[in-house]
């Protein structure tokens, strides 16, 4: 009972927060936060169901995020025909041409017997599988990237609603993870961070260099939306309807101002609409995941988990097959990463491999999961927004705090300027002392994991 | 001349008592050995005496000052040394490291007890270069107990010098044991192997859960019938 | 023809033998120190990238100052003057941090993963205070003489048609190494407090048996550490550029080049790092040049001869951890792992 009033009162204050920064700023500031704080909190579940289910650490966010957002482009964009007929089929082949030489590795690899020979005929495979690869590979994507470069230059996607990709967000992230568990489970705990740290670093250098496939930095944007847009509601008489009779009683009496502060607040409220849409959807897709993630924590499947996290020699002890456990748990946590990538990509409305930086994409999240409450579900989403929140709102404080400071000193002194300047870099350190502070004085976060027996 | 007396000792892990007014005494220059079944607390009262686990009650006095208070460490500085009954060597180090290392403490020169050790442990001298991890089980432990020399004890405690290693090494170990002993220095050890431990005994202690059962020379004990039914299988 | 084979091999030393050995060096140095931290205090330090950052700032922002004053050091850069400061700067950000941070979870015998998380929590601190104090953007603080060999001078020497050419930081980075990389060894080898940082990270209870002080080995080689720190840092900062992002790219090769050489092993942390930076290098080459003066001008090659574009040498640092992690996950040399 007091962990669940906890709960609800931590809730009801990041609440009044968000109020308070659209009563104090702006309601569209307001919103935008709370969505990026919904998609952070389904990022922080799933790294919460790594880490709090089987202590797992996972720290290539970043990338099953990227892969996420991959997915939302390959989905929603419509495909790219010229661009099909230049180097498609060049593509499509040296696709093959991987997976048989892969095929041809495997078989190698399973009817030889292990010996130096063997080893160095797979390296000489790789070398001359990556040759041959690259014959068919590499004109086929100067062919697509030469296809209207400015416009397109890629493949496209399938130009499927946009709401599929957060499916298969997840299912690519899911095949990242499995490949890169099979390879570093079992080994040391550090030795599954720093494998995930590459896999991640891998993954946006692969998007930012496969221009035929995403465009790599050249961004996708205009990305198709799944919910309305702002000039289609101004231009439809039931929105107009629906803000004259919501916010109708305190426009003017006048007819002709009436006229034109209705249609101010039909062009602000359509902004709002669009964002509470998202919102809407979000946080169906967040319940969704965190009834699923409950209903699992609480079925044997979970104890189990907790079992092996707690003790993993008595599990493995007791027959359980911890790599096995690991490896599921493991792939279904980045899944959820996956959607949450896929979410912020049609959020975003585009596609910008520039901007995935592991501080923001994979520890950040981590500071959330930490400060919420590792085991904890509710606590992860609370640290998502708690965290987000802050990330955002530390920018004007820090401003604030670095202008208080200072404001002892000549408006054109040197330290002065740099420190306004720097205002905005104050926050990583306000994240590192946050990070440290819970995990020193507060080691189960603010909601802590509630043990039952 | 007793030179390690430790009284009545109480100790256990969390509400699980495992000593109930356990004793041992060792004479300078004498093998005392603790001998019992499994579970009888041989090793923890080892422990106690090192002062690895506190005691809830009893007395350890070393040369007739109280010991009891100190830390394991400082009770090296007293003239304590351990052997631990596995992990007792520094596997990436060489034997002469491994010796080195032993003297840490010593803020003089170490040379002379090296060569000491050698000339006790010739096998080490040939091997001095080698690192310790590639020796054999026996060999290791001579690295072992050579460790704990080196800060000169006055009190050589060891952990089961023969657990895991052949009967053959096991006799060689032994001598190597009696030769210790034979410098002056005070050796206590807890065995499985009772009876061969107690053949080199000057006293041996029968433990049976955590109290002292029966206590003499080694030899009484191995003629005692009782000591021979229960303890060393007939 | 004989022309050909020496041209040849002009191009190999002057794009992947000297750039290697250069990259190799700095690898070498940041994987000593990740594999100390690793073998004493027991856990992977996410870091150490940004510590080299922090190292490499100091430096530059003593550097600026020198220049500022008219001082320098002839051919050589500033930046060795200044190195002192840095090497200072990043011991005294280690040791604080062992105090306020990871001191803690020593006690409490924490698992290793919380100290990792807790290596998180210090990294975005450092982070934050690199860009705080000198910003994001890209500085370049290399000054003296930019070659020891010119290309064009090694061409009129040997009348080849390819020249070799050496940067002075290529040279320094290389030496500079090789005398810190000897100081170690001898230190861990030779000294008795060395030896006793051996036997603290192979056998910590034995150590403690043996009258070892646990507090002095963690300072010991927190100031190792930092000093490993620095250097790299500031050698990889005048050979490439200082950009704060780049030093916490370079965490996934040095862990990798730690963990191919056997983590928690010394020697291997140098092998590692020159096997990491010789095949990041050897992959991302493209040796067309080198293949037109080798092949009959009938088999001259079109394209660029490549394997993989630049833009991938993550992926060979991260192919060959996975090799490593699969078949040996205790590196070349054997080190204290699983």
């Amino acid at each position: 009972m007091g962990a669940n009033l906890k709960t609800v009162l931590t809730f009801a204050i990041m609440a009044a927060m968000l109020a308070a920064v659209g009563v104090l700023q702006s309601w569209s500031l307001a919103l935008a936060i709370t969505n990026m704080c919904l998609v952070s909190a389904v990022m922080a579940l799933g790294v919460n169901i790594q880490w709090g289910y089987a202590g797992l650490f996972n720290v290539g966010i970043m990338g099953f995020t990227a892969l996420g957002g991959v997915a939302a482009v390959l989905v929603s964009v419509s495909p790219v025909a010229g661009a099909w007929q230049a180097g498609g089929v060049g593509i499509l082949f040296s696709l093959v041409l991987a997976l048989a030489t892969i095929a041809a590795m495997v078989f190698v690899h399973n009817k030889l017997p292990k010996s130096r020979g063997r080893s160095w005929l797979l390296f000489l495979m790789i070398i001359v599988g990556l040759i041959i690869i690259r014959w068919q590979y590499a004109p086929s994507v100067l062919a697509i990237e030469k296809f209207q470069p400015a416009q397109t230059g890629f493949l496209g996607g399938l130009g499927l609603p946009i709401m599929f990709s957060w499916f298969v967000g997840g299912v690519f992230a899911a095949g990242a993870a499995w490949l890169i568990g099979k390879i570093a489970l079992g080994l040391r705990s550090d030795y599954l961070a720093i494998a995930t740290l590459g896999i991640s670093e891998i993954i946006i250098a692969v998007i930012k260099n496969e221009d035929w496939l995403t465009r790599g930095v050249k961004n996708v944007s205009g990305l198709p939306r799944p919910v309305p847009y702002e000039v289609d509601l101004q231009s439809s008489p039931w929105f107009h309807d629906l803000v004259e009779k919501l916010g109708g009683s305190s426009l003017p009496s006048d007819a002709l101002a009436r006229q034109s502060a209705l249609q101010q607040m039909v062009i602000e409220s359509s902004s709002l609409f669009v964002k509470l849409c998202y919102t809407g959807l979000f946080v169906v897709v967040l319940c969704l995941l965190l009834w699923l993630a409950h209903r699992a924590q609480k079925a044997p499947w979970g104890r189990m988990m907790r079992g092996i996290r707690d003790n993993e020699d008595a599990a493995n002890a007791m027959g359980k097959n911890v790599t096995k456990r690991h490896l599921q748990v493991f792939v279904l946590g980045s899944a959820v990463v996956g959607i949450a990538g896929a979410m912020m990509t049609t959020l975003d409305g585009q596609f910008t491999p520039g901007s995935y930086q592991p501080l923001r994409y994979t520890f950040l999240v981590w500071v959330m999961v930490i400060v919420g409450g590792s085991g904890n579900n509710l606590g992860s989403v609370l640290g998502a927004f708690i965290i987000w929140f802050f990330w955002v709102e530390a920018e004007p404080l820090g401003q604030w705090f670095i202008g208080f400071v200072t404001s002892g000193m000549a408006a054109d002194n040197a330290l002065r300027l740099h420190l306004i300047d720097s205002a905005a870099h104050m926050r990583l350190i306000f994240m590192g002392v946050i990070l440290l502070s819970v995990l020193r004085f507060s080691p189960h976060g603010l909601l802590p994991e509630q043990i039952r027996r | 001349m007793t030179l390690l007396k430790a009284e009545a000792m109480i100790a256990g892990y969390g509400k699980t008592r495992i000593l109930n007014e356990c004793s041992i005494a060792v004479d300078r220059g004498e093998i005392a050995v603790i001998v019992g079944p499994n579970g009888a607390g041989k090793s923890t009262a080892m422990k106690a005496i090192f002062g690895m686990l506190p005691l809830e009650s009893g007395s350890i006095s070393l040369d007739d000052k109280n010991i009891e208070k100190l830390s394991p460490q400082d009770r090296v500085a007293q003239g304590m040394a351990f052997v631990p009954q596995t992990s007792n060597v520094f596997v990436s180090l060489s034997v002469e490291e491994n010796l080195e290392m032993g003297g840490f403490i010593r803020e003089d020169d170490i040379n002379n007890t090296r060569d000491q050790i050698y000339s006790l442990f010739p096998i080490l001298y040939e091997k001095r270069k080698q690192a310790a991890g590639e020796l054999s089980g026996g060999q290791r432990q001579q690295v072992a107990v050579g460790r704990a020399l080196m800060t000169e004890p006055t009190l050589l405690m060891l952990d089961e010098p023969t657990a895991g290693v052949s009967p053959l090494v096991m006799d060689e170990l032994f001598d190597r044991i009696i030769e210790v002993r034979n410098t002056g220095i005070a050796v206590l050890m807890v065995e499985q192997n009772a009876k061969q431990a107690l053949e080199i005994a000057d006293t041996g202690y029968v433990l049976v859960s955590g109290e002292n059962r029966f206590t003499d020379t080694g030899e009484a004990l191995l003629a005692d019938t009782e000591v021979r039914k229960t303890f060393l299988g007939g | 023809m004989s022309n050909d084979i020496l041209n040849a091999l002009v191009i190999i030393s002057n794009y992947i033998l000297v750039p290697g050995l250069a990259y190799g060096s700095q690898l070498a140095l940041g994987a000593l120190g990740i594999t100390l931290v690793y073998a004493v205090l027991r856990f992977s330090n996410f870091a150490h990238g940004d510590s080299m950052a922090f190292g490499a700032m100091f430096t530059i922002l003593g550097t600026t100052w020198l220049q500022s004053k008219g001082i320098s050091l002839g051919p050589l850069p500033t930046a060795l003057l200044a190195l002192p400061l840095g090497i200072i700067a990043a011991i005294l950000l280690c040791l604080i941090m062992d105090k306020l941070v990871y001191q803690h979870y020593r006690q409490q015998k924490s698992t290793p993963v919380m100290f990792v998380i807790a290596s998180v929590g210090v990294m975005f601190i450092t982070n934050g205070l690199v860009r705080f104090i000198i910003g994001p953007g890209d500085r370049a603080f290399s000054d003296g003489q930019r070659f020891i060999i010119k290309a064009r001078e090694f061409k009129r020497m040997y009348g080849l048609s390819e020249g070799l050419s050496i940067k002075m930081t290529q040279g320094l980075t290389f030496v500079i190494a090789i005398i810190a990389m000897a100081l170690l060894f001898w230190f861990l080898q030779r000294t008795k407090t060395g030896k006793s940082m051996r036997a603290y990270s192979d056998n910590e209870d034995l150590a403690l048996l043996s009258g070892i002080n646990p507090q002095r080995v963690v300072f010991i080689t927190w100031v190792i550490v930092g000093t490993l720190i620095a250097i790299a840092g500031v050698l990889y900062g005048l050979d490439k550029s200082f950009k704060p992002f780049t030093y916490f790219q370079l965490l996934l090769p040095m862990f990798a080049a730690a963990i191919v050489g056997g983590i928690g092993n010394p020697v291997g942390a140098v092998l590692g790092g020159f096997i990491i930076a010789f095949s990041e290098i050897a992959v991302t080459y493209a040796y067309r040049k080198f293949l037109i003066y080798l092949l009959p001008e009938q088999y001259e090659p079109d394209g660029l001869m490549q394997l993989l574009s630049t833009d991938y040498k993550f992926a060979v640092s991260f192919m060959i951890l996975v090799a490593v992690l699969i078949w040996r996950p205790t590196g070349l040399l054997r080190g204290k792992s699983i």
